[in-house]
């Protein structure tokens, strides 16, 4: 094998300044590898991370607000998301999306407990909570505990279906719109719908503004 | 064509065979009914090992009662938990 002159490891520019783990070691080697071998080059690399990090929480909050709007979408949102997504230019492949509903009488939470399947090309990067053993193991067996220490106190009459994604499928949750959002649009609509609402551990609501008191 | 229709009752096999089983083991032996038939996906169990070739498998969204999964739950009657599930980890559940 020649000698490229590596008489020290210089860690990449994609790469996270703190000292690597096992499997992220094994990911620069195999990556050095393809690299080196021409499989693939740095900037398709480079590229990569760029597209996934530009897939945001909101995405899915463009989709929400849209279904909140317009019945027609919603019931095409319902039986078909990836046909539906494509509809506002989002392409959710290679993910099986499918979008749980939540109504007056249930409220749907998604959990990966095998790993962290997410629905990425909707909301991109998991937060580091969702991938935690606690949260994986706790959502399935005592919901209601977790979203209460998530700040959501739901009453008995509401089921709560929890949702995980053991194969191939990925979820969406598809919140309540919020009461008083009549005059708002879509745009002040999809403000609303955060990250923790698509995963179902939080609810959309409307922050009221208070009025400033008048100076003096 | 799928061998259990939505609304079957049906029972993931209480099964642990080694390799890259994408069955959690919680819900291994539990009885439930199928949600929805998703559609043939390539089988885990096989691909982990490079077997892209192998016969596809059909999927399933089972719905389980929590009260049934833990018997110790704490939550209301009405709780479920979906879990995908591949067509050889069910098996039938004789009606009545």
């Amino acid at each position: 094998m020649a000698d490229r002159g590596h008489d020290h490891v210089h860690a990449s520019p994609v790469d996270e300044d703190s000292p690597h783990s096992y499997h992220q070691t094994l990911e620069v080697a195999v990556r050095e590898l393809l690299i080196e071998k021409g499989v693939i080059d740095a900037d398709e690399v480079r590229a990569a991370v760029e597209e996934m990090d530009a897939r945001t929480p909101a995405r899915g909050a463009r989709v929400v607000a849209r279904a909140w709007t317009d019945p027609d979408f919603r019931a095409r949102l319902l039986a078909d998301a990836p046909a539906a997504c494509r509809e506002l230019d989002i392409d959710v492949s290679p993910a099986q999306l499918t979008v749980t509903e939540n109504t007056e009488d249930v409220h749907n939470v998604i959990v990966c407990t095998l790993c962290s399947c997410y629905p990425r090309p909707l909301l991109g990067l998991p937060p580091s909570w969702y991938k935690s053993a606690s949260y994986r193991s706790r959502a399935v067996r005592e919901p209601r505990a977790v979203l209460q220490e998530f700040g959501l106190d739901l009453p008995e009459t509401v089921a709560v279906r929890v949702h995980d994604s053991t194969a191939d499928l990925r979820y969406i949750v598809l919140p309540q719109r919020p009461e008083g959002t009549d005059t708002f649009s879509e745009d002040d609509l999809a403000a609303l719908v955060t990250r923790d609402c698509l995963i179902g551990v939080a609810v959309p609501r409307v922050t009221r503004t208070v009025a400033e008191p008048a100076s003096p | 064509m799928p061998r259990f229709a939505t609304g079957d009752r049906v029972r993931v096999r209480a099964a642990h065979p080694p390799g890259h089983v994408r069955t959690p083991y919680y819900i291994r032996g539990r009885t439930g009914i199928v949600e929805r038939i998703c559609r043939e996906f390539g089988n885990p169990e096989e691909l982990a090992f490079g077997r892209h070739d192998a016969p596809k498998v059909m999927l399933y969204r089972v719905r389980f009662s929590q009260s049934d999964v833990w018997s110790d739950y704490k939550g209301a009657s009405d709780d479920t938990i979906d879990v995908e599930i591949y067509e050889h980890w069910l098996e039938e559940v004789a009606n009545g």
